[in-house]
């Protein structure tokens, strides 16, 4: 373990972003997430929508008797969404939350690669006010002569869910206001 | 002790909890002056079991307190004491403590040692006076035991006599004796006098004995359980130092007792073979599954299930395996003219597949009299406290449901019997007045019908009051001052929360919760509860529930490209609309007219923001749903299959989403949602027209 003796070692302030990253585009970007999160990746099909839910929640989809909800990053980062070609895949991660893990896929225009990268590999991402909030934003890592933006996956669901969660005792207000 | 006993705790307590019912229900089956001598030995037979279990794990206070109670029932069995109501009651509260203390031990909470020692002065008490006027040489016995059962201030005197074979069974006095000088100041004299000439020596039998002085203030369990694995290959007799003075001199001096070795000392082993464990034989034929891992946990996590319903399962799987091997036999080279095999396998593989379905569902169903059981007990204590003579009947109790429904529905059905007991049976003088039989009768019932189970409370009692009801309504302004109301909407106003007729609070009932609590927890199953009463006559309570929770009857329905699921238990009729029936009344939506009803119409594709095959209303279909009394049509573009659905949450990977109650998956694998028929008609009411933006919302919160 290599890499582990190397956190061990180091005392940079993000000793935990260094480890193999799996990437994959999204408009022409590369991101990358944790491996270890990683359950599966799966061909884009369709998913069930849900009603009511905030527009960057794709649906549901059966995962072999479970259900998924599946994210549209393009829409989660407020990109022009694109109806999605044969690359397409649904990233299925591990997402950690307060009250447990949850399994979620998010769809991506295609997977590209893993990397290895070290702590020193890695920046402080900027503010650089593009389309991606830099809340989701873990740091920008420098593989080869490519940038690679690496994503807080948790912050990013939980964000998200946090929304839509936050959405149902407003609905329950106004049930009671509707009611007197 | 070299094993590891923890291992087994687990199935000691399943068995003691198990035991302890057995308890109960026999008791309260006891006839005070008369009582069956078999069912005095089932539950001395019971008692014995959670002794011994519980000396063989070390637990102390139960063994103490299990052996008085032993010691009673054993003397109610050899008839030297005969059964009383006093006994019962104080035998009953015991299996109440006894309940207490396991669960105490399980959960690491302890238990109330004053209520323990109050309850065990009471049954040595009867002990006591049991035995006064009666033969004398029984209470002799008696003494030591209770002595024995306590704690020795000074010490116990072990006298330990190993039969010749005990080392043949693996078992060396000598770790004992370590073991001892652990728990205390040990003297040890060895008893030679079974020594054989040197001749006659066999080097693999055991001649020696020893007189043991233990010194100090140890649990005689403690000294009993390091003998336990061997007290049925010796003779073994543990006195309290100072219930025995002589022989205690004796010990201290360092002298050799004498000893005649024939002495056969048949009461010697009191404390009778704990090692055996608990006995299996008081309780049904089960064997265990799924055990769980964490003992600690609660009891939802572990299941008994019926040993027949196990060997069903695996035949099952037994033809499954063998429809799959034909299956990839045709499938290795498959022409045209197998096609019709192909189609016979599938036909079998289906069959296969339901069966197997049915019988692990079947798995998780419990007969209803898990429930059933507690109630004689509950009846019995209550009619005592409320000076009211009640009889309890009980049928239909091998009635199956679903184990999740089971465990919910057992605090509805304890409220709604206190409530039939407390409200419904008057006292026995009003009875004889009103003509009746001075002993009022409740009634449970439970049976299937269809996909339900229905549970019945009845009582013969005074029935609802409506005048009163009404006045009370009234009163507390849930009604209008004038407002008449139909017979069941009177009924009905005893679900409203906070609502009581009582004109005491007691502490049985009376405070206004309750009846509101009740509904909301069978509604949460899926189920439905309904009242008929005869004011006068009594009133019967009829829950109706779903078999289980798992599997729902749904129908399948389809606005646009979605497909939702919709329970089969709410929808009332689906109708093709007649336009002229449909009217639109300003700022409260549309109205139809069915029959004599007017119910409003939730345009479904409006409320989830879909698009429709058509907004013309005459074009689609309306889905009639009940929830609660209060009816409302749905509208959909079209009616497709009813299937049974197995339901899976949502919030697992993602949150509650209102309308929908759950997900399912359909036979080509794409997911459908299941709606929640009264989260529906919320969302409709609070219907705001434009996609979900929590910034409008909190708009429209302010503008209202």
């Amino acid at each position: 373990m290599n890499l582990g003796q190397q956190l061990n070692e180091t005392t940079q302030p993000m000793p935990t972003a260094a480890g193999q990253y799996l990437t994959f585009i999204l408009a022409g970007t590369e991101y990358g997430v944790d491996i270890l999160r990683v359950q599966e990746i799966k061909g884009w099909d369709t998913a069930t929508e849900i009603p009511n839910t905030p527009e960057y929640i794709r649906g549901i989809i059966n995962l072999r008797g479970t259900i998924v909800p599946i994210v549209d990053l393009r829409r989660r980062f407020h990109m022009d969404a694109v109806a999605y070609g044969n690359t397409a895949v649904v990233v299925v991660l591990k997402v950690k939350r307060a009250g447990g893990e949850r399994t979620m896929g998010f769809v991506v225009d295609a997977v590209s690669d893993v990397y290895n990268v070290t702590v020193d590999q890695i920046k402080a991402a900027p503010d650089f006010g593009t389309s991606v909030s830099t809340e989701f934003v873990k740091g920008l890592a420098t593989v080869g002569d490519k940038m690679v933006i690496l994503l807080e996956i948790d912050q990013l669901v939980d964000t998200g869910v946090a929304t839509a969660e936050k959405a149902l005792p407003i609905k329950a207000d106004l049930k009671r206001r509707g009611d007197t | 002790m070299p094993v590891d006993l923890s291992q087994f705790h687990q199935t000691f307590f399943e068995e003691s909890f198990e035991g302890l019912g057995v308890m109960e229900s026999g008791l309260l089956a006891l006839i005070p002056g008369n009582a069956d001598p078999e069912s005095i030995n089932t539950l001395f037979r019971v008692a014995h079991s959670i002794k011994g279990g519980s000396s063989m794990f070390g637990f102390t206070a139960i063994t103490e307190f299990t052996h008085v109670m032993e010691t009673l029932l054993e003397k109610l069995r050899s008839d030297e004491c005969t059964v009383t109501q006093g006994i019962v009651d104080c035998l009953l509260q015991a299996v109440d403590f006894l309940q207490n203390m396991l669960s105490g031990v399980k959960d690491g909470s302890g238990h109330d040692a004053d209520r323990g020692g109050r309850l065990r002065e009471q049954l040595e008490e009867i002990l006591e006076n049991g035995n006064r006027g009666r033969v004398t040489a029984s209470s002799v016995p008696k003494k030591t035991e209770a002595a024995d059962a306590g704690h020795a201030a000074r010490g116990w005197h072990i006298k330990f006599r190993p039969y010749r074979h005990l080392l043949t069974t693996g078992n060396d006095p000598l770790p004992m004796l370590r073991e001892l000088s652990l728990l205390g100041d040990l003297d040890v004299s060895i008893d030679v006098s079974r020594l054989p000439r040197y001749q006659d020596l066999d080097p693999e039998a055991c001649f020696l004995g020893w007189d043991l002085m233990l010194h100090g203030a140890i649990p005689r369990t403690q000294v009993a359980e390091i003998f336990e694995w061997v007290e049925s290959d010796c003779d073994l007799e543990i006195t309290p130092i100072d219930g025995n003075t002589s022989q205690a001199n004796a010990g201290l001096s360092g002298e050799v007792v004498p000893i005649q070795p024939e002495d056969p000392a048949p009461h010697a082993s009191r404390f009778s073979a704990p090692a055996t464990g608990p006995a299996p034989s008081a309780v049904e034929a089960y064997s265990v599954v799924e055990r769980r891992k964490n003992p600690s946990a609660g009891d939802a996590s572990s299941i008994r299930v019926n040993i027949e319903k196990i060997d069903a399962l695996i035949n099952i799987v037994g033809e499954l395996v063998i429809t799959q091997s034909m299956l990839s036999q045709i499938g290795e080279d498959l022409a045209a003219s197998k096609i019709d095999k192909l189609r016979d396998g599938l036909i079998q593989l289906a069959r296969n597949t339901r069966e197997l379905q049915e019988s692990v569902l079947g798995i998780r169903m419990l007969p209803i009299s898990f429930s059933f059981n507690r109630f004689p007990r509950l009846v019995r204590d209550m009619s005592q406290q409320l000076c009211k003579k009640i009889d309890l009947t009980v049928s239909g109790e091998q009635t199956e449901i679903d184990k999740t429904v089971l465990e919910k529905l057992s605090d509805p059905l304890v409220h709604l019997v206190r409530n039939s007991l407390d409200h419904g049976i008057e006292l026995p003088e009003v009875r004889k007045a009103c003509g009746k039989d001075e002993t009022g009768r409740v009634h449970l019932h439970a049976y299937h019908q269809g996909g339900t189970i229905v549970i019945e409370v009845a009582d013969d009692g005074a029935g609802l009051n409506k005048a009163k009801i009404l006045q009370a309504a009234r009163e507390q302004g849930v009604i209008g001052e004038h407002e008449a109301l139909a017979e069941d909407r009177i009924h009905e106003l005893i679900f409203q929360p906070g609502f009581s007729t009582a004109d005491t609070i007691t502490d049985i009932s009376g405070r206004g919760v309750g009846m509101d609590v009740v509904r909301r927890n069978i509604k949460d199953l899926g189920g439905s509860i309904e009242i008929e009463s005869e004011e006068g006559l009594g009133s019967t309570f009829t829950i109706r529930l779903p078999l289980t929770l798992a599997i729902l009857d749904g129908q399948l329905v389809r606005i646009g490209r979605h497909i939702y699921s919709i329970p089969l238990v709410s929808i009332v009729e689906s109708l093709q609309v007649a336009p002229k029936c449909v009217s639109r009344i300003t700022g409260k939506g549309e109205i139809y007219k069915l029959r004599a009803d007017y119910l409003p119409i939730i345009r479904l594709y409006e409320v989830f923001n879909v698009v429709p095959d058509s907004e013309r209303i005459e074009s689609g279909i309306l889905v009639v749903v009940e929830d609660d009394g209060q009816r409302a049509g749905i509208y959909i573009d079209e009616l497709l299959a009813q299937q049974q659905v197995v339901i899976k949450s949502l919030e697992t990977n993602y949150t509650r989403v209102p309308g929908i109650s759950g997900a399912t998956i359909l036979g080509d694998g794409t997911v459908a949602l299941i709606l929640d028929v009264p989260g529906v008609v919320e969302l409709s009411r609070n219907f705001v027209p434009v996609g979900f933006r929590p910034d409008t919302h909190e708009a429209v919160v302010r503008a209202a």
